[in-house]
């Protein structure tokens, strides 16, 4: 009996001797490019490539240039921008969210159904597809070009009702007896929704304000597209792709990483803090579809 | 396989068994859904239509035959009834916006509409300036503004009726409670009631704005498009385009005016082969590896868990396009893995990682797991933890093991979960962007002149995308997004009136 469970636990300590070394492999693969991109960042000779992982020569150069210099990249700009429409982004993003929830999950009328499912159909549409017609739609309002941080700002906006799933979701899950007992005390619709459901929601807030302040950085589709050919407004996504471009990549490979660790710090160290909540959100959303 | 296996069996199979099966299930059962997509679906949603117009008739003819001389007088002036009956502020937003609607219409509106069937006739002509010698333009027709004013009007117009409509509902709503004796909403209780009953209407207007220009617009835009020869030869203000019927569609499935370039068809069907194969491969590899890290990370014994999902979370707490940019870079030919593997001998060339065709596929495929993995695991962690635990200790009781546990306790669960997951992944990586376009850019190309531009390894919205910014063919693009639409809604449409998520909603409240 003693023997049998002694083999036992060598088993168990085998089969998890074989998951350590599976997770530092694991690890391995998944740290080493952000740490080749820190070091790389640092490096002080030229070219898109050198035979070894760290900087024989190490330099702050790097940096210092993304910050002085203008031309031909403007990164410091770029990062303006970017921040600028994330921010306003996240607040009207996350209104836009918490209300279209609300409404769907806690007020009935007779259009409730046939909008989700109107909704459900349009999110169908590549987005993309209707890139030429907001385009020129918002060439028209003069929102292009210069004006390309109000036109991205409109595009990402737009449409966020249609991000409503995970917070009604949520929504749903808060017992209805507590807003009907509110409604017998003569609280308004309003008021419920103020004083009883918002108090309440502040995990899926958090979750909101992170998704759509993450969302801004990556986006390269649309920020290509309006700010066609006015460096101006760049936001990073399309700026840090075009350093990169086959003439200048050599050239500027390290500056590209320089620039991929300063752009990281925000939203990563945003992501981070806020963990628990984006768990929360995404298994949430999964379960209930 | 035509039909289902009879329920009795299908209950007794295992649950990796049940998920094979519905899986190829759902793969042969397609030509029906269509089937009952088109008899059963789309009947019903015209017959829907057609009781709300009827709704409609019966209100308007109710307020013709029973109305007093105020309603009937709102047939004409908008919100008459209202502002007969002392309802200033109702009475006075219909009448302002009939007269707003009647102005554009006269000024404006009206004119678009009649250069709609033609999208314009006068070119614009050029001509040297005597004086000054600089080159000039004739004002002429602008088809693209002639097309975009034109839907905007068809959308006021319909927005006119709609509020036409209402106008004559609340009108004789408002003689009836008059009728009755009782008092009539004044503008204080409207205020009051959008707070309250009417609260949809607050607080739907603003998002429903948005969805309505920035969506909706756009995408009848679109398919307005498509049915023009919009593309770098009519190009406004220079040219004009104009209305060309099915030819585009038939460009794409072949037959057609065969052009000099014309192998729309032939490209279209490799990039939608390689379209699906990537979202099955992509969706899959990161659903399953996922679980399986999820799964070791969870194990009990296993230290640091914490550590282990931190780091893996990294790629998605980075701003995944630098992560794709730079492993665009790693994996060049001249990139740090082909230094490397040459520089320890490993290889004598660089590992076409990303330039040749298949081997590209490869990469992008596993590229993509490492930018996947992490999310697939965060979300098993989460529904792992669900489990009750007392699950596993009557299955430990009962004489189970480990692997037998898994796959009667953990894998049905899973699965039963994630579902709609799996579905909503294998749409957003049939539209993937990123990963490819920041990757290869959807090189290397296709063939020499191929349509578009197409590479090996574009996807269809990569295409498109090319399509758009670079050859400036609108109208076949419109097209390949009908198509795309077409596809996406079809799987989805089918899967989610499947998942019970949608169908229990109520159970929650």
């Amino acid at each position: 009996m003693a023997k049998k469970l002694r083999s036992k636990k060598g088993a168990e300590r085998l089969s998890n001797a074989i998951i350590y070394v599976i997770l530092v492999i694991i690890s391995f693969i998944w740290l080493v490019p952000f740490a080749y991109m820190l070091m790389q960042s640092f490096r002080g000779e030229i070219g898109l490539a050198t035979s070894s992982f760290f900087p024989r020569k190490w330099t702050f150069d790097n940096y210092i240039k993304l910050f002085t210099e203008t031309k031909p990249f403007n990164f410091l700009k770029w990062y303006g921008t970017t921040l600028i429409i994330a921010v306003v982004v996240t607040v009207i993003q996350t209104v836009i969210v918490l209300v279209t929830s609300y409404a769907l999950s806690r007020l009935r009328f007779k259009m409730r159904k046939p909008l989700m499912n109107l909704m459900l159909v349009l999110g169908m549409f590549p987005g993309f597809m209707s890139m030429t017609a907001l385009y020129f739609l918002l060439k028209l309002m003069n929102l292009t070009q210069d004006f390309g941080i109000v036109g991205l700002i409109f595009v990402y906006v737009g449409s966020s009702c249609m991000g409503y799933y995970v917070c009604k979701g949520f929504f749903d899950t808060i017992p209805r007896s507590l807003d009907e007992a509110a409604r017998i005390d003569g609280a308004s619709r309003r008021m419920v929704f103020f004083k009883i459901i918002l108090p309440l929601a502040k995990p899926i807030i958090i979750y909101t304000v992170l998704t759509s302040f993450l969302a801004p950085w990556g986006e390269y589709m649309f920020a290509s597209l309006i700010t066609l050919g006015n460096q101006n407004n760049w936001n990073v996504a399309v700026g840090l792709k075009e350093m990169l471009q086959r003439e200048t990549a050599a050239e500027y490979f390290t500056r590209f990483c320089a620039a991929a660790v300063i752009v990281s710090i925000v939203p990563t160290g945003l992501f981070f803090m806020l963990q628990r909540y984006y768990v929360e959100g995404v298994t949430g959303g999964s379960v209930k579809g | 396989m035509t039909e289902r296996i009879p329920e009795l069996e299908y209950l007794k199979m295992t649950a990796l068994q049940k998920f094979g099966y519905n899986f190829v299930w759902f793969f042969t059962d397609i030509p029906n859904k269509f089937k009952r997509f088109f008899t059963a679906v789309i009947p019903a949603l015209f017959l829907r239509l057609w009781y709300t117009l009827k709704g409609w008739f019966s209100v308007i003819s109710n307020a013709a035959k029973y109305g007093d001389w105020k309603t009937r007088m709102s047939f004409v002036v908008m919100g008459f009834s209202h502002l007969a009956r002392k309802q200033i502020m109702r009475g006075l937003i219909y009448l302002v916006f009939e007269v707003l609607f009647v102005l554009y219409m006269v000024f404006f509106g009206a004119g678009q509409l009649a250069m709609f069937g033609t999208l314009g006739t006068h070119e614009r002509g050029s001509y040297i300036d005597p004086v000054t010698g600089i080159e000039k333009y004739t004002a002429g027709d602008n088809s693209l503004l002639i097309l975009i004013y034109s839907i905007l009007t068809l959308f006021i117009i319909v927005a006119f009726v709609y509020l036409w409509y209402y106008n004559l509902k609340t009108g004789y709503a408002a003689q009836e409670i008059e009728e009755a004796r009782k008092k009539l909403p004044t503008a204080r209780d409207d205020i009051a009631s959008l707070a309250d009953e009417q609260y949809h209407k607050t607080l739907l207007s603003v998002p429903l704005l948005g969805l309505t220009i920035f969506t909706i617009f756009p995408i009848i835009f679109m398919i307005f498009v498509a049915f023009t020869n919009y593309d770098v030869n009519h190009n406004p203000p220079t040219t004009l385009f104009t209305w060309i019927g099915w030819d585009n569609f038939a460009k794409l499935f072949g037959g057609g005016a065969v052009g000099a370039a014309n192998n729309f068809g032939k490209v279209f069907l490799d990039i939608l082969i390689w379209t699906v194969i990537w979202a099955f491969f992509a969706t899959f590899s990161n659903y399953i590896l996922g679980m399986i890290v999820a799964l070791i990370i969870n194990k009990k014994g296993i230290r640091l868990k914490k550590l282990w999902r931190t780091i893996l979370i990294l790629t998605i707490a980075v701003p995944q396009f630098i992560s794709l940019l730079l492993m665009s870079q790693m994996l060049s030919d001249t990139g740090f893995v082909n230094t490397m593997l040459q520089e320890w001998g490993i290889t004598s060339g660089p590992i076409p990682f990303l330039s040749d065709g298949t081997v590209a596929k490869v990469t992008i495929i596993v590229v993509n797991m490492w930018v996947g993995i992490p999310y697939t695991m965060l979300m098993c962690t989460g529904i792992l933890m669900n489990i009750p635990e007392d699950l596993y200790e009557s299955a430990k009781i009962d004489g189970a093991g480990p692997v037998k546990a898994y796959m009667k306790i953990t894998l049905p669960y899973v699965l039963h979960v994630t579902t709609p997951y799996l579905i909503t992944q294998f749409i957003g990586n049939l539209n993937n962007f990123n990963v490819i376009f920041l990757l290869t850019g959807g090189a290397p190309l296709l063939s020499e002149g191929a349509a578009g531009g197409a590479g090996q390894t574009d996807l269809l919205i990569t295409w498109l995308y090319k399509m758009i910014m670079n050859e400036k063919l609108y109208g076949v693009a419109s097209v390949i997004s009908i198509m795309m639409f077409i596809i996406t809604a079809a799987i989805s449409l089918v899967v989610y009136n499947r998942s019970k998520a949608v169908k229990n909603e109520e159970d929650f409240m």
